[in-house]
């Protein structure tokens, strides 16, 4: 657990300094994330239980949402009047996408016949 | 009751309780999600969100004191983004497969995403600066922000967006999907990711282990693509 997540805190100071070396757009985890996973596909060695604290941290994701939800509660005076209709727009909008996203998915998948229907663990 | 004060006074300076606050705080909300079976209303996000909310305004908690303990939570999201690696190397076959799928879902359902939050917002109105705030929506906070400051938008109302984004869509991914009829597992994760970003993954990994890491490769995914058409779709849309 120890040496695992000083792997991720190592990656994840590799990248921001990669941002800020190269001045690019994206945070420093994401670089972080592609070096992980270029790492894991060299096959390079890594602390044995890496697997399982990259699961565990990933199992209670939601948590770690928390503080920033709250931040943003305390910002939703500064929405005013217009709350109820950014909220509209968001809805409409998160709904389009995610049926178009969805569906171009699973109808390609389908066509390729590459899908895979409903495996492990049937969803909600 | 003297004593209770000095104790609330001393207490409520110290990073520990609304550290201990928030993770006991989620802990419940998701015992909660777990005993009604991961219904999709019984989001832990927004559950321990609303809770967290009311004891600051009851005990006139300002944000940065409680904010002085929560982002030791906070930090975790950087080495947590990392960890996404993790699952998407074991499911590397699967993602191997599913290329070209994915990348065209990806383009479709980052065009539609921006469009549709702009285009609504000058239908409904909505001033300059909240549909600026408005077309990164579906990106991560940190990448929204940078966006929002290229475009002289207004990166605070940008990240309220982002989050409201987040927790909506990973209320509505699962009745939405379900009514399509969709049982495709890596699409349904993919659209949560791409569309509610880091909290649509948190929904997606509930369901599926399979849907979170599709959703893992969205969310990054669609971070880089919303950073690069935003500033290029914007003059055709205002």
């Amino acid at each position: 657990m120890l040496h695992a997540f000083a792997v991720l805190l190592c990656l994840q100071l590799a990248g921001e300094a990669l941002v800020r070396a190269v001045g690019s757009p994206l945070p420093g985890p994401v670089i972080g994330l592609a070096l992980l996973f270029a790492w894991l596909v060299a096959k390079l060695p890594l602390p044995q239980e890496t697997n399982a604290t990259a699961d565990g941290i990933l199992k209670h994701l939601s948590l770690l949402f928390v503080p920033a939800g709250v931040g943003v509660v305390q910002q939703l005076p500064l929405l005013g009047a217009e709350g109820w209709k950014l909220l509209a727009v968001i809805l409409v909008s998160i709904a389009l996408s995610l049926a178009a996203t969805a569906i171009t998915f699973a109808a390609l998948a389908r066509l390729m016949k590459i899908g895979n229907e409903a495996p492990e663990g049937a969803g909600r | 009751m003297i004593n209770f004060v000095d104790l609330w006074v001393y207490l409520s300076g110290s990073p520990l309780l609304w550290l201990t606050v928030t993770l006991v705080a989620y802990i419940v909300a998701d015992a909660i999600s777990a005993a009604c079976g991961r219904h999709p209303l019984a989001n832990p996000v927004m559950m321990s969100v609303v809770f967290i909310s009311c004891v600051l305004v009851i005990s006139k908690t300002a944000f940065p004191s409680y904010f002085a303990g929560a982002q030791f939570i906070h930090f975790l999201l950087g080495p947590a983004t990392v960890a996404l690696a993790v699952p998407l190397y074991r499911h590397l076959p699967e993602v191997r497969r599913m290329f070209v799928p994915m990348i065209v879902a990806l383009i479709v359902g980052s065009v539609i995403s921006i469009t549709s939050a702009v285009l609504l917002a000058k239908w409904l109105g909505l001033s300059k600066l909240a549909t600026l705030a408005l077309a990164p929506k579906s990106a991560t906070a940190a990448i929204a922000m940078g966006v929002a400051e290229k475009i002289q938008g207004d990166p605070a109302l940008t990240a309220v967006m982002v989050i409201m984004t987040g927790i909506s869509g990973a209320i509505i991914v699962t009745p939405l999907m379900n009514m399509l009829r969709l049982k495709n597992y890596a699409a349904r994760g993919f659209a949560a990711g791409l569309v509610s970003h880091g909290i649509g993954t948190a929904r997606a990994f509930q369901v599926n282990p399979l849907a979170g890491t599709f959703a893992g490769i969205a969310l990054g995914l669609n971070g880089v693509l919303t950073a690069i058409l935003v500033p290029l779709l914007l003059p055709w849309l205002l």
